[in-house]
């Protein structure tokens, strides 16, 4: 029962602050999220299987198309949990970091939060394609209402921009699994849309020409999401204008939905359409470090190259999902929850001193440390994480993600052959040292250096009236010249868990190595038929392995 | 077989129908009335006419009468009768204090005296049982004589009601030309059924299909039936709004006042829809369907006729959407998005019985009530006594009635095919019927649709309730009943619980398969489910009830 009070909790504070009057949403936000933790917190205790891989609660349906074997079904296992985690530890603090920012339909606000809270749970939690589809579609419209009230000067555009985006890129994604689920009726005569049913039967029934296009359907979805290469002209503006709860929520989580489904999803269930693209999503996700590096340098706007920097982040997350070997895969799903973490966190920080200066621009900013030594010392720690500095969680995945892309060479003799090799990991390494310089940069001209700060009250005032709040109410909200105790405490955790992470990652490791075992079931026979056809063949393959494809 | 079928049954299976043109009688004379209770309770009056209906229809109907009586969907017959009615509930409360709304109030501010002469509300809610009336007898019409009055009746008094829905020049215009087109519809498809006739000699929906079925047995319909089958299409098409019979739906439903405007988006469509599977019921799925090589149940259509409907389909899809992005007028706007729907739903229709009609009904549902939630709450607003039409008069209205705004965000995203809401729902089933029955191409244009309709469905959402209040919005207040806005939040209401009891209101989708054919050979129900080479044969000693069994079979595995 935990998993559904778990996904109830947050629709319940959600109504309750709806009930509530302007003053009181936020804390029971905060209470109502901080609950969700600690409910996630027990089901992660009672969660058994975190090294051995598999589903947990079993299988509990609540049928809704009961005819068309669309169940609610609710389970996780150590992937889907660590990414339930991350939503709940993640969601109280971007809460609390919006207590001073928001100030104008607080009640809304809050509510359409929790909202969010619950479609993202829903989608990684349902073991059901349709309710993962449900609450991944469903993100669209907290997020829509969240940046199109509360958001920057150009929140309509910029709302409207991220809704049309994601869903032209989904209904793809629902065409395609419908297609695997009509097969999977034709064939066995039963309606389901089970995650575990419709992976087992696409990646070994399907032909391979139904297969590329069932991957191509799927991944047009989740490349918008993520977003890959070509994609991401959605998320700089998005994730501009949204007001600093939404930034954290959207880069830290909203973004993961996509890569989750791309390991969830798309590669189980098209393994040969994955193999075949696979060289194709790597380069396009080499693109994205190398280039998205190069226009992050160019920025001014910090929290526009922040929200660069994700794109090119996530190109990692892409090449480590497409080595296709349990290094890379393991690497991409720490990266998602390392970039989740230093991420939200950068944009928090970007927030506290937004409230206080009311400009993101670098050229109005510098030598804040001796002026905000505490801010400064988070931004530090978390752009260093960011940046991948051994020791900091950021690392551990940038390093897995590329040496994923480095072995998957078609003649790997542990049994996971790839179709990149190090050529790969080599040009995505430049991507390394582009991300260090331009986050340094960053640092260098508003950390450190001569103090630069805006000039004259006017100027806040005069912002703070663009974003269509009353600055008569922001100005009853003093805050003090470096961060205050409620800032600290919203910060703190998270460094805490960069750094725990970066310091031994092994449990979280272990944790996703028998899923992604799962998810690579089939891939090194298919890779290494798929080698064998362009003349590389794998000497360490068993022949007969390569001849059992369906 | 005798054209004289018996009466017993047919009266049985038409007491729905009775009931609703007694109370159109009765409410026609009630308006007359001198006393203004008794005239503000002709609405009331409908309603419970059609809830009478509802009643009747839930408790007496039989498959066995209904069959005697030559339906030839029962099952299908059924559960359209009860769309219809109880959407036509939902579309008389919109409709409450609308109509002589100017004279009831001068009555009453004691400016003149009540004139029965000057007044509509009457005829117009007795216009109003007679179209839902005409809806209600197409599904079941046994014979294309029967179709075609049936038809007429669901048409002929929308005309009139698009004229006295409200004063204006305009809506004078818009029925004008909704009649002179839909009389040009009309001349069509009788030419069709004219053309029918001329193919099989026979006026008998069950004749028709059997010399059908005997022609495509011997190497094909023969070219009058073909065309006369077109012809009935392309005339259907102007109920439904579909293309390319849809030009007149922008202006008509911008020329009428706004719950007429609802219920010409539903009523005509549902009883166009009907028409269309009655009629494709003669020569379709049921009697050629068969399998596919990959065990996918193909849907028979004849292949002139699968490639109109193919073009009809895409195309009022897409020209909807394009259209629909460009307007201005809320009502525009929503004509052609109702013209959208209209595609995606051709697409339940190609699929055919089984899930396709499954899905048709559920997508006549979900629109339905989706409708209502939008139109419940245009028609509970009103500026100086005139309808809301532009999106500025829209424009921040959702500060002063949050309630109306959040219905109309509710219908918009239901529209766009938003989870969890009920019209996701609608389309999951609409795109899981299109790509069983093969027509994959089909659901991926529909998909890039209801991705296109998403910019015009979010202005819908954003302009009431994001924009701030502009000018033309400031004169915008409630309108003078409270009716509209209550089944607009009843509908809404609707729209987000349904979801959770979507599979109870559908039955088991073998029951849609037409099932009037009689069997020419004995038949038994454990029939071996044919390999998919004899059935794509469409070998003449195949009756359609051994298909019919052979679908519903089909849960077992038939791969190799």
């Amino acid at each position: 029962m935990i998993q559904y009070l778990l996904l109830l909790l947050p629709i319940i504070s959600a109504l309750v602050i709806v009930l509530s009057s302007q003053r009181a949403a936020k804390w029971i936000a905060l209470i109502g999220s901080t609950a969700s933790l600690i409910v996630a917190a027990v089901f992660a205790v009672q969660f058994p299987h975190w090294t051995t891989g598999g589903f947990w609660p079993d299988l509990n349906t609540s049928p809704i198309l009961g005819n068309f074997g669309v169940d609610l079904k609710i389970g996780v296992d150590s992937v889907s949990l660590m990414l339930v985690l991350l939503t709940v530890f993640l969601t109280p603090l971007a809460i609390a970091g919006s207590f001073s920012a928001i100030t104008t339909r607080m009640r809304e606000y809050y509510a359409w939060f929790m909202i969010l809270e619950a479609s993202m749970l829903l989608a990684f939690m349902s073991r059901d394609i349709i309710f993962f589809y449900v609450g991944y579609e469903f993100t669209l419209i907290p997020m829509f209402f969240l940046i199109s009230i509360w958001g920057g000067p150009m929140r309509g555009p910029a709302a409207i921009k991220f809704f049309i985006f994601t869903f032209l890129g989904s209904v793809f994604t629902l065409t395609s699994v419908i297609f695997v689920a009509v097969r999977h009726f034709d064939s066995t005569g039963t309606w389901t849309f089970a995650i575990a049913d419709l992976v087992k039967f696409s990646s070994t029934q399907l032909s391979d020409k139904e297969q590329f296009w069932v991957f191509v359907g799927l991944m047009s979805g989740f490349a918008i999401k993520t977003p890959f290469f070509p994609t991401h002209a959605w998320l700089p503006l998005a994730h501009d204008q949204a007001p600093t709860g939404g930034s954290v929520v959207l880069a830290g989580i909203l973004l993961k939905l996509g890569t989750y489904g791309v390991f969830r999803f798309a590669l189980p269930m098209a393994p040969i359409g994955a193999v075949e693209c696979s060289t194709f999503f790597a380069i396009l996700g080499i693109i994205a470090i190398l280039y998205m590096s190069l226009v992050c340098w160019v920025q001014t706007d910090i929290k526009k190259l922040i929200a660069y920097s994700s794109v090119s982040h996530m190109g990692f997350v892409v090449l480590g999902l497409f080595a296709l070997n349990p290094i890379g895969l393991q690497g991409a799903v720490m990266y998602m929850v390392n970039h989740g973490l230093s991420t939200g966190a950068l944009f928090l920080c970007i927030g506290m001193m937004y409230e206080r200066y009311h400009t993101k621009d670098m050229e109005q900013l510098g030598g804040l440390v001796s002026k905000m030594p505490v801010w400064s010392f988070f931004m530090i720690i978390f752009t260093l994480s960011s940046v991948g500095l051994p020791g900091l969680n950021g690392f551990v995945g940038e390093f897995l993600c590329l040496m994923g892309a480095f072995v998957a060479e078609h003649d790997q003799p542990a049994g996971y052959p790839g179709v990149l090799g190090p050529w790969y990991a080599v040009v995505a390494a430049i991507g390394l040292i582009l991300g260090a310089m331009y986050l340094l940069i960053m640092l260098g001209k508003i950390v450190w250096g001569s103090l630069r700060e805006p000039h004259g009250q006017e100027h806040a005032q005069d912002h703070a009236q663009d974003h269509g709040q009353a600055h008569s109410q922001r100005a009853e909200i003093q805050l003090p010249t470096d961060l205050n105790f409620r800032e600290i405490a919203i910060l703190a955790p998270i460094a805490l868990a960069c750094l725990a992470i970066g310091l031994y990652p092994k449990p979280l490791l272990n944790a996703v190595e028998p899923c992604v075992k799962d998810v690579l079931v089939n891939y090194p026979a298919v890779i290494d038929q798929y080698n064998a056809k362009h003349g590389l063949v794998n000497p360490g393959a068993p022949v007969k392995q390569a001849e059992a494809k369906p | 077989m005798s054209s004289f079928l018996p009466m017993g049954p047919k009266i049985v299976v038409l007491i729905p129908e009775m009931i609703v043109f007694g109370g159109s009688v009765v409410t026609g004379i009630i308006g007359l009335s001198r006393s203004k209770t008794l005239r503000k309770s002709v609405p009331f009056l409908a309603a419970i006419t059609l809830l009478a209906s509802l009643v009747a229809l839930a408790m007496g109907y039989s498959y066995e009468a209904a069959e005697q009586a030559g339906v030839l969907m029962p099952h299908f017959n059924k559960i359209i009768k009860a769309i219809i009615l109880v959407v036509g509930i939902g579309l008389v409360a919109i409709s409450v204090g609308h109509i002589d709304r100017r004279m009831e109030e001068a009555v009453a501010r004691g400016a003149t005296t009540f004139d029965p002469m000057r007044v509509v509300r009457g005829e117009f809610y007795s216009f109003m049982l007679l179209s839902i009336c005409g809806a209600m007898l197409i599904p079941g019409s046994p014979d294309l004589i029967w179709l075609f009055l049936a038809l007429e009746l669901t048409s002929l008094p929308t005309y009139i009601m698009v004229a006295m829905s409200r004063g204006t020049r305009r809506a004078q215009e818009a029925a004008v030309k909704y009649f002179f087109l839909g009389a040009m519809s009309t001349a069509i498809f009788l030419y069709g059924f004219a053309l029918i006739y001329g193919s099989t000699g026979s006026l008998q929906l069950s004749t028709i299909r059997e010399v059908f079925a005997d022609q495509s047995a011997r190497g094909g319909i023969d070219t009058l039936g073909i065309t006369g089958l077109i012809l009935c299409i392309l005339g259907f098409c102007y109920k439904l709004a579909a293309a390319p019979m849809h030009f007149y739906a922008p202006d008509v439903y911008e020329g009428a006042s706004n719950p007429v405007t609802g219920f010409l988006s539903f009523i005509p469509k549902i009883a166009g829809f009907s028409a269309l599977a009655v009629l494709l019921s003669t020569v379709g799925w049921s009697g050629h369907a068969g399998f596919s090589e990959t065990g996918a149940l193909i849907s028979g259509l004849p292949a002139p006729i699968l490639a109109t409907l193919w073009m009809i389909c895409a195309l009022t899809m897409t020209l909807g959407n394009i259209g629909a992005l460009l307007q201005k007028s809320v009502k525009r706007m929503l004509a052609y998005s109702s013209i959208s729907h209209t595609g995606y739903m051709v697409l339940a229709i190609i699929a055919g019985p089984g899930l396709g009609f499954e899905a048709l009904l559920f997508y006549l549902i979900s629109y339905g009530v989706t409708n209502l939630a939008i139109f419940g709450a245009l028609s509970g607003l009103q500026k100086r006594g005139e309808d809301v039409e532009s999106f500025e008069e829209l424009s921040g209205i959702g500060r002063r009635y949050p309630g109306l705004a959040a219905w109309l965000a509710i219908g918009s995203g239901s529209l766009m095919g938003m989870p969890p809401l009920l019209g996701f729902w609608a389309k999951l089933m609409l795109f899981m019927a299109g790509v069983q029955a093969g027509h994959t191409p089909l659901v991926i244009i529909a998909a890039i649709n209801s991705a296109v309709s998403v910019w015009y469905y979010l202005r819908l959402i954003g302009v009431p309730s994001l924009s701030p209040p502009g000018t033309s919005s400031e004169g915008v207040t409630k309108g003078p009943s409270s009716w509209p806005r209550f089944a607009g939040a009843v509908a809404a209401v609707t729209v987000i619980v349904l979801p959770l009891f979507a599979s109870r209101i559908l039955g088991n989708s073998a029951e849609f398969a037409p099932t009037n054919a009689k069997p020419t050979s004995a038949t038994t129900p454990t029939a071996p489910v044919a390999t998919p080479k004899q059935t794509t044969e469409n070998s003449p000693q195949e009756t359609p009830r051994q298909i019919d069994t052979q679908i519903a079979l089909h849960s077992s595995p038939t791969r190799l």
